[in-house]
């Protein structure tokens, strides 16, 4: 779709049409559900990722049940039991495979020509993963989250948030880990997946004196460049 | 499973059994990510690039 | 063509491309997860210790309970002198020079401990009982003197004190009505009583279990629960689960400090410890502007291992 040199009147200063010739330009549907990928992503270290994200998935829903038949359900039935296991081992998942896919991408410097905020994002959705969990762990109403959150008390105080985000508080805690978090970490996840679709997988860390290809040149309003290899 | 876990320590490292399978299981698996073959899709001769629809 | 494809074909000008299918990876990769997740929660289920209530407390051992409610009493429990937010005691908060945030928060959810945990309890167990009612006059008519001298008396005595007959008992001595109020407590907690008033607090509807957590923290009972299981700050216990459950082995690098001198002894270890690992995260998040940090991956062969077949020279 090329953009005419001369938009008419009418059209500029259009919101609609700008943020649809912003998302055509910098996110096209060939790139974001892409069929072709460059040969060299041939390891079993890209898979990592997406099965951080599959585990993600049977998080939130094993969490959706969870809430739907509310916090006490777990503790008192057998299938509540079954799916809070659920919940309880795709955490487990989700953080291996999380973790396995940083140390990855920490090898393969993938922060690369210009995807530092794609290596950023992704440090963020883990720091707050951390927190997200936490949340849950002391809003699980049983000895393990008595104790947590008797200890994790401490740290909140001594950086002056401890009333502002209160451990004690199982509903203040049960609701940011069920609504906030899950959105939060979520969207993160998905600008992450999206930042990555944009920019391509990042290409091979060359031997130094070889010849290199090209380094990508940017177009448009592209701001940061990474260290380029 | 609700029986306390054995715990081995080296100095001032304590860890748990779990924990420790869980960390020697992740290293594991990366190495074995980085080394087992991947199987590669059949190439597109002269097929390099797709036109845009 | 977009000049985000324009710029991708650009990138990756001279290196071939193959076909992949994205959706079937992600499809395979959830009905992967969700295989393995359903075998070791149908194996191993997930851990979920009953919590304390300060009824069970009070039932398994009555000693600990008593001696932490006379220390309540006394202003000398740990919630009594922790500082902000539950209360003003001077030098309590954690610092770091002149970085003192917990002070800086201010006492947001002041909390007098022996009102809240002792007194205003049996204010309302006394109605209708004349021998506590008595007590508690006894106790609140007498000076702030007075009152510490029986307190630290009983509290010595507790150091000796045995079960008999479901009551809890110290050698005789000169502690005024202070045994009275404790055995009425004890009464009180032991049916769910203080339970209930600590977590309700005036209202009905509640989730706030500030209070009733602050008085179990206070106490020995949960906490040799907790070093049964490994969970102490000083057992890595951060990183733990109960029973043989792996933990979040994710906090190796929170818990290891808790460990290490001078954090474990430091009476401001959580501020030092938090700040460290703040610095740290942004550390990492920083990675691809940081020297040597970012040079690393180019020293270590390990992506020679993740692009073999590109270094074999299989390139267009």
């Amino acid at each position: 779709m090329t953009e005419s040199a001369q938009e008419p009147e009418v059209d500029r200063g259009n919101w609609t049409l700008a943020l649809r010739r912003f998302l055509e330009r910098r996110v096209p549907l060939v790139h974001l559900l892409p069929d072709r990928q460059p040969y060299f992503v041939g390891s079993w270290v890209y898979v990592f990722g997406v099965v951080a994200i599959a585990a993600l998935i049977w998080i939130v829903a094993t969490g959706i049940v969870l809430v739907f038949f509310g916090p006490q359900w777990w503790h008192v039935s057998n299938i509540g039991h079954f799916v809070n296991a659920l919940h309880f081992w795709s955490v487990q998942i989700f953080f291996i495979f999380m973790v396995l896919h940083l140390w990855g991408q920490y090898f393969a410097a993938s922060w690369r020509d210009g995807r530092a905020p794609t290596w950023l994002v992704g440090v963020i959705v883990f720091a707050i993963s951390i927190v997200a969990t936490f949340t849950g762990y002391v809003a699980q109403q049983n000895f393990d989250a008595q104790w947590i959150a008797i200890n994790a008390k401490d740290a909140m105080n001594a950086v002056g948030v401890g009333a502002f985000f209160n451990v004690l508080n199982f509903g203040q805690m049960y609701g940011l880990h069920v609504l906030f978090f899950p959105i939060a970490v979520t969207t993160l996840v998905a600008v992450h997946v999206v930042l990555v679709r944009m920019r391509g997988v990042v290409k091979p860390i060359d031997p130094p004196g070889a010849e290199t290809s090209e380094p990508a040149r940017r177009s448009g309003p592209q701001a940061s460049e990474g260290p380029v290899a | 499973m609700d029986s306390p876990a054995t715990y081995l320590s080296w100095g001032f490292i304590l860890i748990s059994i779990p924990n420790l399978l869980m960390i020697i299981g992740m290293i594991v698996l990366f190495i074995v990510a980085l080394v087992a073959p991947f199987p590669h899709g059949t190439d597109e001769k002269g097929a390099k690039e797709r036109r845009d629809d | 063509m977009s000049s985000t494809a324009d710029s991708q074909a650009r990138y990756y000008a001279g290196i071939r491309m193959v076909p992949f299918d994205l959706l079937k990876e992600g499809v395979l990769a959830v009905v992967g997860v969700a295989v393995l997740v359903l075998i070791l929660a149908a194996l191993l289920s997930a851990p979920d210790v009953p919590p304390v209530t300060i009824g069970s407390w009070a039932q398994a051992d009555p000693v600990d309970f008593v001696t932490t409610a006379t220390a309540e009493l006394a202003g000398q429990s740990g919630t009594a002198g922790y500082g902000p937010p539950y209360n003003g005691t001077p030098d309590a908060a954690q610092a770091i020079g002149p970085i003192v945030p917990q002070e800086w928060a201010g006492v947001s959810t002041p909390i007098d401990t022996a009102k809240d945990f002792v007194l205003h309890p049996l204010e309302l167990a006394a109605a209708g009982d004349a021998t506590l009612t008595s007590a508690l006059a006894t106790y609140e008519g007498a000076n702030s003197t007075q009152q510490q001298t029986w307190l630290d008396a009983y509290t010595t005595a507790l150091g000796n004190a045995t079960v008999q007959g479901g009551e809890v008992t110290v050698t005789p001595g000169d502690y005024g009505p202070v045994p009275q109020l404790m055995a009425s407590l004890l009464g009180v907690a032991r049916s769910g009583g203080l339970d209930a008033l600590l977590l309700e607090n005036g209202r009905f509807f509640q989730t706030d279990f500030t209070r009733p957590l602050l008085l179990m923290g206070d106490g020995n009972y949960l906490a040799n629960l907790a070093a049964v299981q490994h969970l102490t700050g000083d057992q890595w216990g951060v990183m733990n689960e109960t029973g043989s459950y792996p933990g979040q082995t994710w906090l190796w690098l929170y818990s290891v400090w808790y460990q290490l001198p001078p954090f474990n002894t430091a009476p401001n270890a959580d501020l030092a410890i938090v700040l460290i690992v703040l610095a740290l995260t942004t550390l990492l998040a920083l990675v691809p502007f940081i020297p040597i940090l970012r040079d690393i991956p180019r020293w270590v062969p390990v992506h020679r291992l993740i692009w073999r077949g590109y270094y074999r020279g299989s390139s267009s």
